[in-house]
């Protein structure tokens, strides 16, 4: 990928106690590309997310953001990094008490001086590109899992960030929100200019939509390219994950001892 | 086995130091972030409607049946010595010294101090304060400082309220259904009740406990597991912690404002 890079991460270690989670990681992410991280569960997609936000601390190697390593701004430098960053989780993570218009307006009041006026505006616009105009007076518990998805991504964009991270967005969603808000990842990515990164599972979804992947697996990136390029390979890795076969170089048992010993029976 | 006990105990007091030095910390930073709830104060006003008026109904009620209560056993034990006239002065100074700072701040825990607890810790567990931070807008700042001063502004108000109800629950009783004498009722209640010593001393009692009260409230929220059994087990010790705290704190209170009288 020979753009200029938004986000480099470099040798990155992570673990939660004594569980090593990310064992060296190196990625790039171009800038106004949609990257696609993929890897099985509990591979550290999320973790990596975390990293690039400044939630999480290496702990060796860096996680630049836009040429600043991200753990080693003060607590001011890290929340006006993140003012250019945009986060939509798993499940929306909409506030619950507030209407959908209080949702996709609230970074806008909290981070901005505009009068109300303007910011209906905004909002409005906002709930227009993800096709949700006219549900600004629903609360988030009369919307269904696909529409919540699209308040959330709304609500991301709210202050056009130059860097979207995607946690696991299509999870949960029925075939037609899926393809919906895949291709609103991609339509919203070149409309505001910014630079995508989508942690996800759903790979026939992903390959439709993104410019690069990474495949983390054991704590480092196993496999890299463009769709095209996965597409092709025949790495293990790849084959298993494209073809969600239940064997391969992620075994299906969890590592444990001999099974007929624990059975009592006679090797 | 007396080595593992040992362990286990030792284990328990480490961990509720921890967690006491977290809940410190805690509370230092609502203070150090208290700035942006006072310049929006909107975001008090509106945690006050959900905590303190929402709580309104049942501290009114309570507060009228306790004082209902007092007015028949207060009427019953004094009738033995003939002094059914100080019934005023009897039912008021037991509700602003004591019952009405105690059971407020009671029921404020297990109504307000729950919903707290459940409200923040599901916030947490549905990654709602995670999506905050990462919009750069500090959680604590944001959600956790509004909700602490409404409640120590609602529980010495609620408190008041209940004694105030508890008083006319002691009038009703006693001067109404049993026919002690109106006057001597008011005017003895206005001879007993000095307003430094019993009432501001109940208003001191009653703003400690609502800092008490909504500080272990929002600690356990905010450090809940997130997990319906993190959350459900957060807002069981809110209560459970919030009320042994508020007993344990009226007797410290009252043997400092009382003594030698």
């Amino acid at each position: 990928m020979s753009s200029q890079a938004l986000v480099e991460i470099r040798d990155v270690n992570f673990g939660y106690d004594s569980r090593l989670i990310l064992k060296g990681a190196n990625l790039t992410l171009p800038k106004g590309k949609v990257i696609a991280v993929m890897g099985g569960s509990g591979s550290g997609k999320t973790t990596l997310l975390q990293l690039i936000a400044g939630a999480l601390k290496p702990s060796s190697g860096y996680v630049k953001v836009d040429g600043q390593v991200i753990h080693k701004l003060d607590h001011k430098g890290l929340f006006r990094m993140r003012r250019k960053m945009g986060m939509l989780f798993q499940f929306g993570a909409l506030f619950t008490d507030m209407s959908v218009y209080d949702n996709v307006a609230f970074q806008m009041r909290e981070h901005t001086d505009l009068p109300e006026e303007i910011i209906r505006d905004l909002v409005l616009m906002k709930l227009h590109a993800v096709g949700l105009r006219g549900t600004e007076h629903l609360m988030p518990a009369e919307l269904s899992g696909g529409m919540a998805r699209r308040v959330a991504l709304a609500r991301t964009v709210a202050l056009d960030p130059t860097l979207i991270m995607y946690d696991e967005p299509f999870t949960g969603l029925d075939p037609i929100s899926l393809s919906v808000v895949a291709n609103l990842i991609r339509r919203l990515n070149d409309a505001l200019g910014a630079t995508s990164v989508v942690v996800t599972h759903d790979v026939r979804e992903s390959l439709k939509i993104v410019d690069y992947i990474y495949f983390i697996a054991d704590g480092v990136v196993a496999a890299e390219g463009t769709p095209d390029e996965i597409r092709a390979s025949d790495k293990p890795f790849v084959h298993q994950f494209m073809h969600g076969e239940m064997d391969g170089p992620v075994p299906f048992h969890f590592p444990t001892g001999d099974y007929r010993q624990d059975l009592n029976l006679r090797p | 086995m007396i080595i593992e006990s040992l362990r286990s105990i030792g284990h328990r007091i480490v961990n509720a130091v921890w967690r006491i030095g977290y809940a410190s910390r805690f509370f230092m930073l609502i203070l150090l972030y208290s700035g942006v709830s006072f310049r929006r104060f909107h975001l008090i006003i509106k945690e006050i409607f959900s905590s303190g008026v929402m709580s309104l109904i049942i501290i009114l009620v309570a507060g009228l049946f306790v004082g209902m209560v007092l007015g028949l056993q207060g009427y019953e034990t004094l009738k033995r010595y003939g002094a059914e006239s100080a019934l005023g002065s009897l039912v008021a100074l037991s509700l602003v010294r004591e019952l009405g700072p105690v059971l407020g701040a009671l029921l404020f825990a297990s109504r307000a101090g729950s919903a707290m607890t459940a409200e923040i810790g599901l916030m947490k567990a549905t990654d709602q304060i995670s999506a905050m931070a990462l919009m750069a807008i500090n959680p604590i700042a944001r959600l956790v400082a509004p909700r602490f001063w409404a409640g120590v502004i609602s529980v010495p108000l609620l408190t008041a309220l209940f004694s105030v109800m508890g008083v006319f629950g002691g009038y009703i009783v006693g001067v109404v259904l049993i026919g002690v004498d109106q006057g001597s009722f008011w005017s003895q209640m206005q001879a007993g009740v000095d307003f430094r010593y019993d009432i501001l001393n109940g208003m001191i009692k009653s703003a400690v406990f609502g800092v008490v009260v909504t500080v272990i409230a929002l600690f356990e929220g905010y450090d809940a597991p997130p997990t319906a059994e993190g959350v459900s087990g957060a807002t069981t010790r809110t209560v459970v912690q919030s009320s042994l705290a508020i007993l344990f704190l009226d007797f410290i209170l009252t043997a400092f404002m009382f003594q030698g009288e």
